[in-house]
């Protein structure tokens, strides 16, 4: 009897489909952040080491930079560090940090014991700036284009498999900047 | 340590389930009395072990171990207690070893309800749930592992997305879990009778009180969680056509043709090929409903995280497993005989006609569901379906199946014909038509040309159903629990098309900018908006308007709808307030703060949405009636049916 080989048959072919459909699967993994694409939020916050100078995105404008968000109370932060600090060595591209929700104090004396990977620290310690940047929790860090817009958002402490796979593509071939 | 140990009991319970599944499949097939007899050691070793590595997780939430990925990327130590612990479901992995825990629970009662069954049917239908429990156990272990270690910890969790964080998730993913795993039952049963290469009307009287349970299950699910949507996403409606919703609805358009169908087979022993492939046909609908869901492949308000490899090990696993079921189908359904034949007014023809309309309902949904996807994989571009397709079509095939359901229920087995109930059938309708008219144009205005179809049929249901009830009560014949769960699901089913009637035709929605002290008007009410102050939760902060509700002057209530920033996640979610006055559903929520004090609102007064999940409810409370029926309670397989009854008796 045939017609009982039908549902057999039907579903064959719905295999099928399904499998040519996973492979045309829109790529959720590729955005993780609504932000890519977008300018960075502008700020202007105290800089961490002297109070009395200013960070602010305006003086950032035609740099590619990173934007590391970061604090002493954050584990992962510790273990990110020495990979900032090769990357920092490298001068491929300037790290910018924002020290969120910490003590002045405790960060400064953080830096001095571990070594500073960064040209320019913003200090933001109600975690403000960090809501508009979007940050779910340290260490977050973000591509920045010399146009001002987020080219790509890294979550957790960079590795350096992350580094040459996610960021190194992205930046132009040349340094853009010398470490200055 | 307790992670290790979760992850050491889900590897123990894989393998169980491997040999429970060689043992119920291959025991009774190679006539090894040993293997046969093994099976329920290893159901209940697997499921102490499921159980195992559920509570392991479940620990690691409450102690906010967030060396675990899986708690490090869904939990937060601000989190309360409660959300810590429905977290555990609140993502892709923890879910699915949620759904593992219940098929767990499922597969338990199976081996109690199956004690007194034939031993080597018992040892296939527990061989069959250890096929799917090994196939979703060996996902877990390869591609979705809860367990899995971060190693340096993070010193904190990224937290539960604010959406998840509502009372709904405790009960939504459960209860719905439970109906989908539920039918896994009766496909268990349905592949037990192929294995077989038997089937009788046992068979269906053995099948129909899983089949009725699992159903009422997951009608409860896919009504809280249309309750959920409703109020806590704030989108003010009860059903979306959403890609994730009809993967559960599906299942059920099938579940509710089986359970019909189930009743054909146990009484006239007839449809039995077919009942065998509507009870594959259900559980592979929520088995493809899985994978749509957890692939990626569709995108959806429930969309997982997709990550390569898990979309194609569900499909490789269904493919197996359903392609399996089906060509074991091919093979035996053949010389499933039906016994007899029925004429064409007989309540067999009306129950065929149920079954007919049921499937094309689904398989509508279902090419509407898949329209994307083939669109999409011949490059035929995005391709969006949505209720401008799915209402319609749903409409065509619903309509004729409430219209012959009050015939349905009065036709005779056999030979056919009303019984002499044909005239009361026409008083009945000619009553609905008077009400639903009476309701469409008399108590609301405006209405169109189908609202009062709706809702005369919607009365009618009711009515018809109470015919036979009231007729057993004057003649003091006892109503056995089977037609009184029926009655009572039929007479749920007619309140749902009533209260789906209005909603559908009498909503009243606007969007108004108000200031503080002014006043709008909406569907007969009216709202004064009182001003805005600041919030501050646990993990969030925000702002509450007061507005205050009044009727004709008479004061309603005050609501305060409430605006949140989870500061975690950075998302803003709408609270919106909802309150329920004479089965009407007001609801205001907050937008956005216009300047100058003018905030946006949005008012809507829908008319007897309530009662649509009243119904619901109404409906599942009828299938658990039914399934208490002393006709399921399983004799000893001997001939003391007299003890057996007397057994049965005590237990009530």
């Amino acid at each position: 009897m045939i017609r009982y080989f039908i549902p057999v048959a039907l579903f064959a072919v719905l295999v099928v489909l399904l499998a040519l459909g996973i492979h045309q699967a829109p790529r959720k993994d590729l955005v993780p952040s609504p932000l890519i694409g977008k300018p960075a939020p502008s700020f202007s916050l105290p800089s961490l080491s002297d109070p009395g100078k200013q960070v602010s995105t305006a003086a950032l404008r035609g740099h590619w930079y990173l934007f590391n968000v970061w604090g002493t109370w954050c584990v992962s932060c510790h273990i990110e560090e020495p990979e900032l600090l090769a990357i920092a060595r490298t001068g491929v591209v300037p790290l910018i940090g924002l020290d969120w929700k910490d003590s002045r104090r405790q960060a400064i004396a953080y830096l001095q014991a571990k070594g500073n990977p960064y040209q320019q620290i913003a200090f933001d310690p109600g975690g403000l700036e960090a809501i508009h940047w979007g940050v779910y929790g340290a260490p977050e860090t973000f591509l920045v284009n010399p146009q001002g817009i987020i080219v790509y958002k890294y979550i957790g402490p960079i590795t350096p498999r992350a580094w040459a796979r996610d960021f190194l593509p992205r930046l132009p071939a040349a340094p853009a900047v010398s470490g200055s | 340590m307790i992670p290790e140990l979760g992850q050491f009991a889900l590897i123990l319970a894989l393998l169980l389930a491997g040999l429970q599944a060689l043992f119920g499949i291959a025991g009774p097939a190679l006539r090894r009395d040993r293997w046969t007899a093994a099976v329920v050691p290893a159901v209940a070793g697997q499921f102490v072990m499921v159980a195992t590595a559920m509570g392991c997780l479940v620990s690691s939430f409450i102690e906010n171990d967030f060396s675990v990925r899986y708690v490090a990327e869904n939990s937060n130590s601000a989190l309360p207690l409660f959300y810590r612990i429905a977290g555990v479901w609140g993502a892709h992995s923890g879910s699915l070893l949620l759904w593992i825990f219940l098929l767990g629970c499922w597969t338990v009662a199976t081996a109690f309800g199956t004690l007194r069954l034939p031993r080597d049917f018992a040892a296939r239908v527990l061989g069959v749930l250890g096929a799917v429990s090994l196939g979703f156990l060996l996902y877990t272990v390869l591609t979705s592992n809860p367990f899995v270690r971060l190693d340096p910890p993070w010193a904190d969790g990224l937290g539960l997305n604010p959406l998840l964080q509502d009372p709904g998730l405790a009960a939504h993913p459960p209860l719905l879990y439970t109906g989908y795993v539920g039918l896994s039952v009766a496909f268990a049963f349905a592949g037990a009778a192929l294995l077989e290469g038997r089937l009788d009307r046992e068979w269906a009287r053995w099948t129909r009180p899983w089949t009725t349970a699992a159903w009422a299950f997951l009608t409860c699910g896919i009504a809280l969680g249309s309750w959920w949507a409703y109020y806590t996403l704030g989108w003010g409606g009860f059903w979306f056509w959403d890609p994730v919703e009809n993967a559960s609805f599906m299942p059920w358009l099938m579940a509710t043709a089986l359970i019909h169908s189930l009743a054909v087979t146990e009484k006239r022993g007839l449809f039995k090929s077919w009942t065998l492939l509507l009870a594959v046909l259900g559980f592979s609908l929520s088995l493809v409903g899985t994978f749509l869901v957890r692939s990626g492949v569709l995108i959806s308000v429930h969309s997982f995280v997709a990550s390569p490899g898990r979309g194609e090990f569900l499909l490789g696993f269904l493919g197996i497993m359903i392609g399996a079921a089906l060509a074991l189908y091919a093979w035996r359904a053949p010389k499933m005989q039906s016994e007899a034949g029925f004429e064409l007014t007989a309540r067999e023809s009306f129950l065929l006609f149920n079954n007919i309309l049921l499937v094309t309902a689904c398989g509508t949904v279902f090419a509407g569901e898949m329209a994307p996807i083939i669109s999409n994989a011949f490059g035929l571009g995005k391709l969006s379906v949505g209720p401008p397709y799915f209402n319609p079509t749903f409409l065509i095939s619903m309509l004729p199946l409430l219209a012959l359901l009050p015939f349905g229920i009065h036709a005779r087995w056999k030979r056919g014909g009303l019984g002499g109930r044909g005239r009361l059938l026409l008083v009945t309708l000619a009553a609905a038509a008077l009400i639903g008219c009476a309701v469409a144009f008399g108590v609301f205005t405006g209405a169109g040309v189908l609202s009062p179809v709706g809702m005369t049929l919607g009365a009618w249901i009711i009515l018809a159903s109470l015919i036979d009830p009231i007729d057993r009560l004057r003649r003091r014949i006892a109503i056995p629990r089977a037609v009184l769960g029926m009655t009572v699901a039929h007479i749920g089913l007619g309140l749902f098309v009533f209260s789906l009637t209005s909603v559908q035709a009498f909503t009243a929605e606007q969007d108004v900018a108000l200031r503080s002290g002014m006043m709008a008007r909406d569907g007969g009410y009216a709202f004064q908006f009182q001003g805005v102050k600041s919030l501050y939760g646990p993990d969030y902060s925000g702002e509450q308007a007061k507005v205050i509700v009044t009727r004709d002057g008479r004061a309603v209530t005050v609501m305060y709808p409430q605006k949140r920033n989870y500061w975690v996640q950075h998302m803003a979610i709408t609270h919106s307030a909802i309150f329920i006055n004479r089965g009407s559903n007001i609801l205001v929520a907050l937008g956005q703060d216009l300047g100058d004090g003018r905030w946006s609102f949005r008012l809507q007064v829908r008319p007897l949405v309530l009662y649509i999940w009243i119904a619901a409810l109404i409906m599942a409370g009828g299938g658990l009636i039914a399934l208490t029926d002393r006709r399921y309670r399983i004799a000893e397989p001997a001939a003391d049916q007299a003890a057996g009854a007397l057994a049965g008796g005590k237990v009530r």
